[in-house]
C-alpha cells in the first residue's frame, strides 16, 4: 500500500519496508480469540440457564407416575404418556417417509439431473420452502392429508400428522443431502467409471456411503425440528386431551409439544411445573433420537 | 433367507421394512368409530366423541372428558384446541361432534354450517368474568366505566392516548401500558365488542399475547399497566394483581367474583362460554348424547368451578337443558 504511492522511498535501504509490529498483531489475535470465546460462552450460558430453570421447575414433579399416566385436570394426577407415545409414533412415520424421499430427491438433483432452467427452478423453490412458516404446512396438511386423502389417512390421525411434518422437513433434508453429495470428490466417481462400474454402482457403492455421514447430520437437524413442532399439528387438528394410546397409523394422537404448550398456558402454577417436566421428557426423547443417529453416522464413518 | 450371509446394512433395512409393514397392518384394523357396540359400566355407551375449539373452554371439556371417561370406560372422548374459529371450521366440515367456543357463532360460520347441511344446538356451559387488572401499586383506578375503558382502547387512541391522565382528568400523569390477548382470541372479540362497540375494533399498539400468563407478568411488573383476561388467571394471581371494579349498567361499581359473575351484576364483562353440538351426532350417537347430558348435569358443576369458571345458575342451566331436549336449532346467545 504505502509501497505503491511512495516508490522511491521504498528503494531507500534506510527506510524499513516491512514493519513487523509483532505485539500489535498478536494483540489483534487475542482480541479475536476473546470475541470468539465470548460468542461461545454466551450461547452456552443461555443454554445452561435454560436447562437449569427447566430442571429446577420440572424435576420435582417428574417421576414414573408422570410418565405412565394420562392427562388430567388435576396437575398432580396428570401424566404425559399419550403425548410421549404419540411423539414416538409421529417421529417413526417422519423418519421412515422423509429419509427415502429426501435422500432420493437430493440424489436425483445432484447426480442425475441436468443443469437447466427446470432444475434451477426446482432448486430455488426448495431453498425457499425451507423458510416457509410451519403453520402454512399445517394448513396444507389439513387440506391434503386430512380432507383430500381421508380414505387413506382416516382424518386427523398419526399418518396425517406425520406426513405433514415430512413436508415440513423435506427441504432441509434435500438441501443437506445435496451438500453431502457435492462434498464427495469427483475422483471417486471417475475411479469407479474407470473400472467399468455403471452409474448406479458408483452411486450405491461409493458416493452414497461417503455422503451418508453428511446426510445423517441433515436428518438429525431436520428431525430435531420436527419433534418440536406444535403449530402445524394443531392446525391439522391433533387433539390436546387424549385418554387412550394411539393403536396405529390411523389413530388420533397428541404430541409432547402440544401437551406442554397446553400446560404452559394454564393459569395454575402447578401446571407450569409439570410443563417443565414435560420439557425434560421431550429433551430426553430428542437426545436419545439424536444419539441413535450419531451412532449410525459414526458406524458408517468407521467402515469407510 | 440366509441371514448370516446378508450384509449388516441390508439386514437392518429388511428389519425396518418388516417393522413398518407390521405397523401399517396394525393401523388398518383400528379405523372407524365404534358407536353401536355396547359394553362397559355407567350408561353403557361406547365409541368416540370428538371435541375441538376454544382453548378457553378446554379446561372444562378436559375435566368433563376425564370424569366421563372414568365412568364410561368404553368411550373415547378427545378434545382439541384449534381456537373458537378453528373449531367451527372443523365442526361445519362435519369432522367433529362438539365445538367449544368462547363467543357465539358468527354469521359467516352459521352460513358455512348451513351450506354443509349441519344443524347444531347452541348450549351455554359456563360464565367467565372478563377481568380488568392493574398493578397493585395502582391506587387511582379502583373503578372504571366502559367509557373510560373505551377512551383507552378505542382504535382512535392508537398513538395518541399514552398517559393515564388522558383517560380521566383525575388520574395521575403516568405512562399507560396496555396488555391484552391477541386478535385470534374470543376474549379479544368479546372485549372489543363491549368496550368499543364493534367486534375486533381495537387500538393495535398494545402488548398482545396469546398466552395470558405473559399478560399477568407484564401487569405485575409495570406500575402504569392495565390488562384484561379471563377470571381464572386473576384468581390464580390475586396476590400480585389488582382487579379493577367495573361500573355496570345500573351504575354500581362491581368487582369480579364467582357470585357477581353468576348473578349477572358484573356486567357487561361477564360472558357466557358455549359448546355447539351437531344435531345429527346428538341424535344418532348415544355416546355424544350421554356426554352432553353429563356436561349439563348439575352434579358436575363442581368441575366447572375447579377449572376456574362459574357454573350456570339453576334457572339458566334449566334453560340450557331445554335447548337440548327441545332440539332448538341455531344461535340465540342473548337469551341464556
Amino acid at each position: 500500500m504505502a509501497v505503491q504511492d511512495n516508490q522511491p522511498a521504498a528503494l531507500d535501504p534506510a527506510a524499513p519496508m516491512f514493519k513487523p509490529n509483532v505485539s500489535g498483531r498478536y494483540k489483534l489475535d487475542r482480541i479475536f480469540a476473546a470475541l470468539a470465546w465470548g460468542a461461545t460462552a454466551i450461547a452456552i450460558a443461555v443454554l445452561v440457564w435454560l436447562i437449569l430453570t427447566i430442571l429446577i421447575d420440572g424435576l420435582g414433579s417428574l417421576d414414573w407416575q408422570f410418565i405412565t399416566s394420562f392427562p388430567s385436570r388435576k396437575a398432580e394426577r396428570a401424566g404425559i404418556l399419550p403425548a410421549l407415545v404419540g411423539t414416538l409414533w409421529i417421529m417413526g412415520v417422519v423418519a421412515f417417509v422423509s429419509f427415502p424421499l429426501g435422500v432420493g430427491a437430493g440424489l436425483f438433483l445432484e447426480e442425475f439431473a441436468e443443469d437447466n432452467w427446470f432444475t434451477q427452478l426446482v432448486e430455488i423453490n426448495i431453498s425457499n420452502l425451507a423458510g416457509v412458516p410451519s403453520i402454512i404446512y399445517g394448513l396444507l396438511g389439513l387440506a391434503a392429508f386430512v380432507r383430500l386423502f381421508e380414505s387413506v389417512t382416516n382424518g386427523r390421525t398419526i399418518l396425517s400428522g406425520g406426513l405433514t411434518l415430512v413436508l415440513l422437513i423435506l427441504p432441509v433434508i434435500i438441501v443437506a443431502t445435496r451438500e453431502a453429495f457435492r462434498a464427495v470428490p469427483d475422483s471417486l466417481r471417475w475411479a469407479g467409471y474407470a473400472l467399468g462400474a455403471t452409474k448406479w454402482e458408483v452411486i450405491w457403492n461409493h458416493v452414497l456411503p461417503s455422503a451418508l455421514p453428511g446426510i445423517m447430520t441433515g436428518m438429525i437437524l431436520a428431525l430435531s425440528r420436527a419433534i418440536g413442532e406444535t403449530a402445524p399439528l394443531i392446525a391439522i387438528g391433533a387433539a390436546a386431551f387424549i385418554p387412550f394410546l394411539p393403536e396405529g397409523l390411523q389413530s388420533q394422537f397428541t404430541v409432547l409439544p402440544i401437551q406442554i404448550y397446553n400446560w404452559v398456558g394454564r393459569p395454575q402454577a402447578e401446571f407450569h411445573d409439570i410443563a417443565a417436566s414435560g420439557i425434560i421428557v421431550l429433551m430426553a426423547v430428542l437426545l436419545t433420537m439424536n444419539g441413535v443417529a450419531v451412532y449410525i453416522r459414526n458406524r458408517f464413518q468407521k467402515t469407510r | 433367507m440366509h441371514f448370516a450371509n446378508v450384509p449388516a446394512r441390508l439386514r437392518l433395512l429388511s428389519l425396518l421394512t418388516a417393522l413398518s409393514v407390521g405397523v401399517v397392518a396394525c393401523g388398518g384394523s383400528t379405523g372407524g368409530d365404534g358407536g353401536s357396540a355396547s359394553g362397559g359400566e355407567g350408561t353403557g355407551v361406547s365409541g368416540d366423541v370428538q371435541i375441538d375449539g376454544s382453548s378457553t373452554v378446554f379446561p372444562i371439556s378436559e375435566a368433563m372428558a376425564e370424569e366421563f371417561g372414568l365412568a364410561n370406560p368404553a368411550t373415547r372422548v378427545t378434545v382439541g384446541v384449534s381456537g373458537s374459529g378453528g373449531g367451527f371450521k372443523k365442526f361445519c366440515a362435519g369432522e367433529i361432534d362438539i365445538s367449544n367456543a368462547s363467543r357465539p357463532i358468527k354469521d359467516k360460520e352459521i352460513k358455512l354450517c348451513a351450506d354443509a347441511g349441519i344443524d347444531f344446538i347452541e348450549v351455554p356451559i359456563a360464565f367467565d368474568g372478563l377481568t380488568i387488572v392493574a398493578n397493585p401499586a395502582n391506587d387511582w383506578a379502583s373503578c372504571l366505566s366502559v367509557d373510560q375503558l373505551n377512551a383507552m382502547w378505542k382504535p382512535e387512541a392508537e398513538g395518541t392516548v399514552d398517559n393515564w391522565s388522558q383517560a380521566d382528568a383525575s388520574f395521575p400523569d403516568l405512562p399507560l401500558a396496555l396488555y391484552g390477548p391477541g386478535t385470534d382470541s374470543g376474549t379479544f372479540d368479546y372485549f372489543t365488542d363491549e368496550v368499543n362497540g364493534e367486534e375486533g375494533a381495537s387500538r393495535g399498539d398494545y402488548t398482545a399475547s396469546e398466552d395470558d400468563n405473559v399478560i399477568v407478568q407484564g401487569v405485575q411488573n409495570d406500575e402504569g399497566a392495565l390488562g384484561y383476561f379471563g377470571y381464572a388467571y386473576y384468581e390464580e394471581n390475586k396476590d400480585s394483581l389488582k382487579a379493577v371494579e367495573i361500573e355496570n349498567e345500573a351504575g354500581d361499581c362491581v368487582a369480579p367474583s364467582t357470585e357477581t359473575i353468576a348473578d349477572g351484576s358484573y356486567n357487561p364483562m361477564s360472558r357466557p362460554l358455549f359448546f355447539y353440538v351437531a344435531k345429527k351426532a346428538y341424535d344418532e350417537k348415544p355416546q355424544v348424547k350421554a356426554f352432553v347430558d353429563y356436561q349439563l348435569d348439575p352434579a358436575n358443576g363442581g368441575l366447572i368451578d375447579e377449572a376456574g369458571y362459574v357454573a350456570l345458575p339453576e334457572d339458566a342451566l334449566g334453560r340450557a337443558k331445554a335447548r337440548i331436549t327441545d332440539g332448538k336449532l341455531g344461535s340465540s346467545p342473548k337469551d341464556i
